[in-house]
């Protein structure tokens, strides 16, 4: 597998062979800021170019098809109308929580989106603690949305904004325990050394019944963590108008739709990292040449092939089941899905302690 | 690099996106002024009453049994990453752990806090 450490180390010695470190570091930084950023807008435009033609295919319709090649130009249009949006901040407002609910749901997504493993050496931050970090990080964003629906001073957004923090903190739980289920499999929490442990199977084949029960433990939570599918009244359409993003208008409005799709592929490309190998070619033991095909694909081509695949299955998944009521998502949450998550784990356990695991 | 630089970086760039992008509205965007722009938007008739009142108490009681199974989860996971030397030991020091996290949830359950009424 090609390794992007490389490149990154050879850039870093060319700017220190002409400037002292503090200032290639500097440049550094500011080089990977601007990668990140614009690889956050990319993929949230596709991420939103994908649901309507996804969406639009699993209802028989077209989907955006006017504005560029098959409406691909579609996006760029909609995020240039909403800059010239006028923000407009009702009179009864929380005037500096209204304004600071975007910061925080935009910083949980970033810092969570900064953990994704593209690439070998093509991760931005790689803690030794990568997992609970990235679960830390991720669940700031439920703070910004219940600030989001509190200071509107709407009543809608007050309802939509409770339900989704009840939702999003219960479903929390269960992804901790489906990806808990295969940290006791590799013994580390970094994303890269997971990635790596999966170069000889990955891991929903390695660990086979509790890893594949995990994974559609993983699936379900990870639906409901991003407020989509079955599980999204929190912005219930019919009841809410919006949820907690009712109040919100032009650009402000945005950011809470740009980082709900990005969400959404972090919650793929997580599944895609911990369960389906990361950018791990597929690998069939015996068949020599076919592995030889497989690695000549580079790693990020996997990697995207594989995280836009689950996204593509949440986005079935949603087009597919009717929405919950409140009751029955916190019902299925606490009595079937902790109960389930919790007896895999020791399952998991089991099949480690007695080295039943591929 | 070292990781915490990087994460300063993350943080700015997360910063930078919210505020440009409100920037760069407020710069472009028309502005008109309307008293009835500056009401809530609840189906179009005027807001009856203080939308910042109390609240039903369920979606409290689930953020508490959240908070106690949540920090159940971190201890879970120091645990997690060492099971494979612990071995056996490991193996049967998590299961009464887990022991008395099933029995904290079945007393929720039995109480009838998990009820949504």
């Amino acid at each position: 597998m090609f390794d992007f450490g490389v490149v990154t180390n050879w850039i870093h010695t060319q700017l220190t062979s002409v400037m002292p470190e503090g200032l290639a570091v500097f440049l550094e930084c500011v080089a990977i800021g601007v990668c990140l950023l614009l690889l956050y807008v990319i993929i949230a435009i596709i991420m939103i170019y994908m649901e309507r033609k996804v969406c639009a295919a699993f209802q028989c319709r077209l989907g955006p098809q006017r504005v560029g090649p098959w409406g691909s130009v579609q996006v760029f249009c909609d995020v240039f109308k909403m800059l010239t949006k006028e923000i407009i901040i009702i009179r009864h407002a929380d005037k500096f929580l209204y304004n600071l609910a975007p910061f925080i749901v935009i910083l949980a997504s970033v810092m969570a989106f900064a953990y994704i493993p593209i690439n070998r050496g093509m991760e931005i931050l790689d803690f030794n603690v990568g997992i609970l970090f990235f679960m830390a990080a991720s669940s700031i964003g439920v703070v910004g949305i219940l600030l989001a629906g509190w200071s509107s001073n709407n009543k809608f957004s007050l309802i939509g904004a409770m339900r989704s923090g009840a939702q999003m903190i219960s479903y929390e739980l269960s992804i901790g325990l489906s990806i808990l289920t295969i940290v006791v499999l590799t013994d580390t929490m970094q994303f890269s050394e997971i990635v790596m442990r999966q170069a000889d199977g990955w891991f929903i084949f390695k660990g086979h019944i509790p890893a594949l029960i995990a994974f559609i433990i993983y699936l379900i939570a990870g639906n409901a963590e991003v407020n989509r599918g079955p599980f999204d009244l929190p912005e219930a359409e019919s009841e809410l108008t919006a949820g907690y993003h009712t109040e919100y208008s032009g650009m402000h409005f945005g950011l809470f739709y740009v980082a709900e799709f990005v969400n959404l592929f972090i919650v793929s490309s997580i599944a895609a990292t911990v369960f389906l190998g990361g950018w791990m070619p597929l690998h069939i033991p015996g068949l020599d040449g076919f592995n030889a095909v497989m690695d000549a694909i580079p790693g990020f081509i996997w990697f995207f092939a594989k995280a836009l695949f689950v996204v593509w299955l949440l986005m079935w998944i949603k087009w597919t089941f009717p929405r919950l009521r409140i009751d029955q998502i916190l019902t299925l949450e606490w009595k079937y899905l902790v109960p389930i998550g919790l007896l895999n784990l020791l399952l998991m356990v089991i099949v480690v302690v007695f080295g039943l695991h591929f | 690099m070292n990781n915490f630089v990087l994460l300063v970086v993350v943080i700015l760039i997360a910063i930078l996106i919210v505020a440009a992008a409100i920037g760069i509205a407020k710069l472009v965007a028309p502005r008109s002024y309307n008293p009835q722009k500056g009401e809530a938007y609840e189906c179009g008739i005027p807001t009856r009453g203080k939308s910042w009142m109390q609240f039903k108490v369920g979606y409290y009681l689930f953020a508490i049994l959240f908070l106690m199974f949540d920090v159940e989860t971190v201890f879970l996971f120091a645990w997690a990453v060492v099971v494979q030397d612990l071995g056996m030991y490991g193996l049967f020091s998590v299961l009464f752990f887990l022991l008395i996290l099933v029995l904290g949830l079945a007393y929720a359950w039995k109480k009838g806090a998990l009820e949504w009424k």
